[in-house]
């Protein structure tokens, strides 16, 4: 299943290969490979305290964690050797689990800095940067105060997983990844957000990779792909059927096979 | 240096320039006496009483001992022997462009100030630029019947004025610089706002004629009459280089009934140079003292902008931030006293320390037993950028009226690599996601700040912020 260097797939966008990392003496990774083609969206699931976020931090470039081991590769080039703004400059993107307060910094200047790091001054500009924000805010009902407000500061929960979506249509990524923007928001937010998903990637170069503990945002994005992460591992990697299947029956019947394969 | 050196001015020889010809020569005097004192005040030609009062407060800050707390190490090691405390023309300096660090110079060129500007600012040089501006406004200031003057010429044509209030807020007897300052002190703002008169435009110490550069001694007095207004401006982001170790200066406050006065500085001293100042401002009935105080550099500040209500009904403000780096230490804070009923004040101190510098917080509020029904805010935020770094707050509260309300907060935050990491998530720098995480802790400070100053201070703590993440 690994595969070795100079076997990389350069059709993929994403290519993940027998990734091994974790924090302090304490591996998290052990072995993961996944490859995503442009255009497709895929999604993990797995337990709490699987290594979902884990994986997204390590491929956004958290510099607390250590990758013992593998590649990560964006279009072929290599992301591990990259700073994270260098990766954000590169088109990935990751909408936070736990987005981080800033406080005395306001949202309309962060994104409008945010565009101009990643898309460049131009894009940042005048008119029709204000057209592109106004847009953005529309479609995700954020109501126009929100630009004199302070990141994440005092921000409700789902008004958190608006901003990190509002930020991901700002900064249009190649890459998206989605750690668990599903959760806390409501109904209408999860279909404004699938759309939004939907939106970015079919149909286009880029890709999402959505991590989530619900089948209901999968619903509405239709993932190419869901892999199963036990253990630091992906041991179940199937269609939409598999999401319905862990919804019935949870995550236990994997673990038998995660414990085959000698992971768990 | 000798004694009594005779220096030519080295920029005496501007053509454009309206330096006093009698003027174009220093003297330096090191030490302190009684005689340095007397000639002092016999140079620039003072009335008996001035005189009187400078000999006074000279012997006080001679048998004064020396504070006790701040940072007592460093306040005994300021060598008052070796300062000069006198300069004759009270105009520029015979340093050189070349004598200015290196580290400074770059700062003022990533500013983006022009260089003669920068001369100007780092007291190499006279500013004639503004001229032109400064007389449009001082022409406005005119008509209002506003007097706007340094505060030699305000003694010289407003002597009544002066005495009256001169020493009126902070007797020379107050603390040990103080007596200093009002025995040596020389430059500095005199301004005088007429009852009603609404001064509309911030009133800037730099437009201010024959006193171009920040004095060792400066002495300001402002008095706003009657239900009149006025926010005055001193200082700028930019480091101020000086080659003088000691800056003692004494600002007094009087707003008139119904009077607001706001008195903003920014000061951003080269990390040589002790900052011991004394500011203290008296509200009157319904009167508003506003003190907003930034603090950058420096090696030692001392600083605790005071409010007496006095008046019923009056209000007090004290928005200061401080920034301490390496080899820096601010002890700043505020003051507020409560003497009369209904009275509110509200203290927000800020402040970031980083490559082992030291910050403290330092206030007193206290309220008298007959003041009913005042209002208290403190709140004090300290964020530390290290592990080197030090922040203290000693809060001292003294109601002695039930009736007060009075809310505290302190906080003490760190940055979190989580936060460093989200910013960088977005296409920022280590260093550019510090400066957004730093000037974010700043903003309720900046954006009090005239607009130009608040982009300054911004590009500031950018700077400082460079390089200091490996
Ligand atoms: N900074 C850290 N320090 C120590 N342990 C960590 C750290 N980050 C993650 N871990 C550990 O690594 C494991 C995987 O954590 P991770 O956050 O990746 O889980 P997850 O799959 O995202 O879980 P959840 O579904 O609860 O979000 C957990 O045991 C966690 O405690
Ligand atoms: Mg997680």
């Amino acid at each position: 299943m690994a595969m070795g260097h100079g076997e990389s797939n350069i059709e993929a966008l994403l290519e993940i290969q027998n990734l091994h990392a974790g924090i302090g003496d304490t591996q998290i990774l052990k072995g993961i490979n996944l490859s995503i083609a442009p255009g497709e969206i895929h999604a993990i699931m797995g337990r709490n305290g699987s290594g979902k976020t884990t994986a997204a931090n390590i491929i956004m470039g958290h510099p607390d964690f250590e990758v013992e081991e593998g590649d990560v590769l964006l279009s072929g080039e290599n992301l591990l050797e990259l700073e994270p703004w260098e990766r954000a400059r590169e088109g990935v993107f990751l909408s936070f689990q736990y987005p981080q307060a800033v406080p005395g910094l306001q949202v309309g200047n962060f994104l409008r800095k945010s565009v101009a790091s990643i898309r460049g001054e131009e894009a940042a500009k005048g008119a029709d940067f204000r057209g592109e924000l106004n847009a953005a805010m529309d479609t995700l009902d954020i109501p126009r105060n929100f630009l004199s407000r302070y990141v994440n500061d005092g921000f409700s929960g789902g008004e958190k997983k608006r901003f990190e979506i509002l930020q991901l249509l700002l900064l249009k990524p190649k890459l998206a990844i989605l750690d668990e923007t599903d959760s806390g928001l409501d109904i209408d937010g999860i279909k404004t957000v699938a759309a939004g998903i939907n939106a970015a990637v079919r149909g286009t170069d880029s890709a999402a990779l959505i991590i989530t503990h619900y089948s209901r945002i999968l619903e509405h994005v239709q993932p190419d792909k869901i892999h199963v992460l036990i253990g630091g591992q992906i041991v179940a990697t199937g269609g939409p059927e598999l999401a319905m299947q862990l919804e019935e029956r949870g995550y236990e019947w994997l673990d038998s096979k995660a414990e085959a394969e000698g992971i768990a | 240096m000798p004694v009594n050196q005779v220096a030519e001015e080295a920029v005496g020889d501007y053509k454009a320039g309206w330096h006093d010809p009698e003027n174009s020569s220093i003297r330096f005097d090191f030490g302190l006496s009684e005689q340095v004192v007397r000639e002092i005040s016999a140079i620039k030609e003072e009335p008996q009483w001035m005189t009187d009062i400078r000999v006074k407060a000279f012997h006080h800050f001679m048998e004064r001992p020396m504070p006790t707390w701040g940072s007592t190490e460093l306040l005994n090691s300021i060598k008052f022997d070796e300062i000069c405390y006198f300069l004759r023309s009270g105009e520029g300096t015979e340093d050189d462009w070349d004598d200015v660090p290196e580290a400074i110079r770059d700062t003022f060129d990533k500013l983006g100030i022009p260089e003669a500007e920068q001369k100007w600012l780092s007291g190499v040089t006279a500013q004639y630029e503004s001229e032109a501006v400064y007389h449009s406004i001082r022409e406005d200031l005119e008509k209002q019947g506003v007097i706007f003057l340094d505060m030699d010429s305000g003694l010289r044509e407003h002597e009544d004025i002066v005495k009256k209030y001169f020493c009126s807020i902070i007797p020379y007897q107050d603390n040990k610089f103080s007596a200093l300052n009002t025995a040596v002190w020389s430059g500095g703002s005199f301004i005088y706002v007429p009852k009603g008169v609404h001064v509309e435009m911030p009133v800037q110490a730099y437009f201010r004629i024959n006193a171009k550069n920040m004095g060792q001694f400066e002495r300001t007095l402002i008095i706003a009459d009657e239900g009149s207004s006025i926010h005055y401006v001193e200082g700028c982001t930019a480091p101020t280089y000086s080659t003088d170790s000691l800056h003692s200066a004494v600002v007094e406050l009087i707003a008139m009934p119904g009077a607001y006065i706001r008195y903003t500085t920014i000061q951003n001293w080269s990390n040589n140079v002790y900052n011991l100042v004394t500011k203290r401002g008296i509200a009157h009935e319904n009167a508003t003292v506003e003190w907003v105080d930034g603090n950058i550099g420096s090696k030692l500040t001392m600083k605790y902008p005071a409010v007496i209500l006095k008046g019923e009904g009056s209000h007090a403000e004290v928005i200061s931030v401080a920034y301490a780096g390496e080899g820096m230490h601010q002890d700043a804070g505020a003051k507020v006293h409560h003497l009369a009923s209904n009275t509110t004040s509200k203290i927000l101190s800020k402040s970031i320390t980083k490559d082992g510098g030291r910050g403290s917080y330092r206030g007193l509020v206290s309220v008298s037993r007959k003041a009913e029904n005042c209002k208290v805010n403190v709140v004090c935020d300290a964020l530390i950028l290290d592990e080197q770094s030090q922040s203290d707050t000693y809060p001292t509260m003294e109601i002695k009226n039930s009736s007060c309300r009075c809310e505290h907060e302190a906080s003490v935050s760190k940055v979190s690599d989580d936060q460093l990491f989200y910013l960088m998530s977005r296409g920022h720098s280590e260093n550019e996601a510090l400066a957004m995480i730093v000037n974010g802790f700043f903003e309720p400070f900046v954006r009090e700040l005239p607009m130009e100053y608040a982009v300054e201070l911004n590009q500031l703590m950018a700077l400082e912020m460079e390089g200091s993440i490996g």
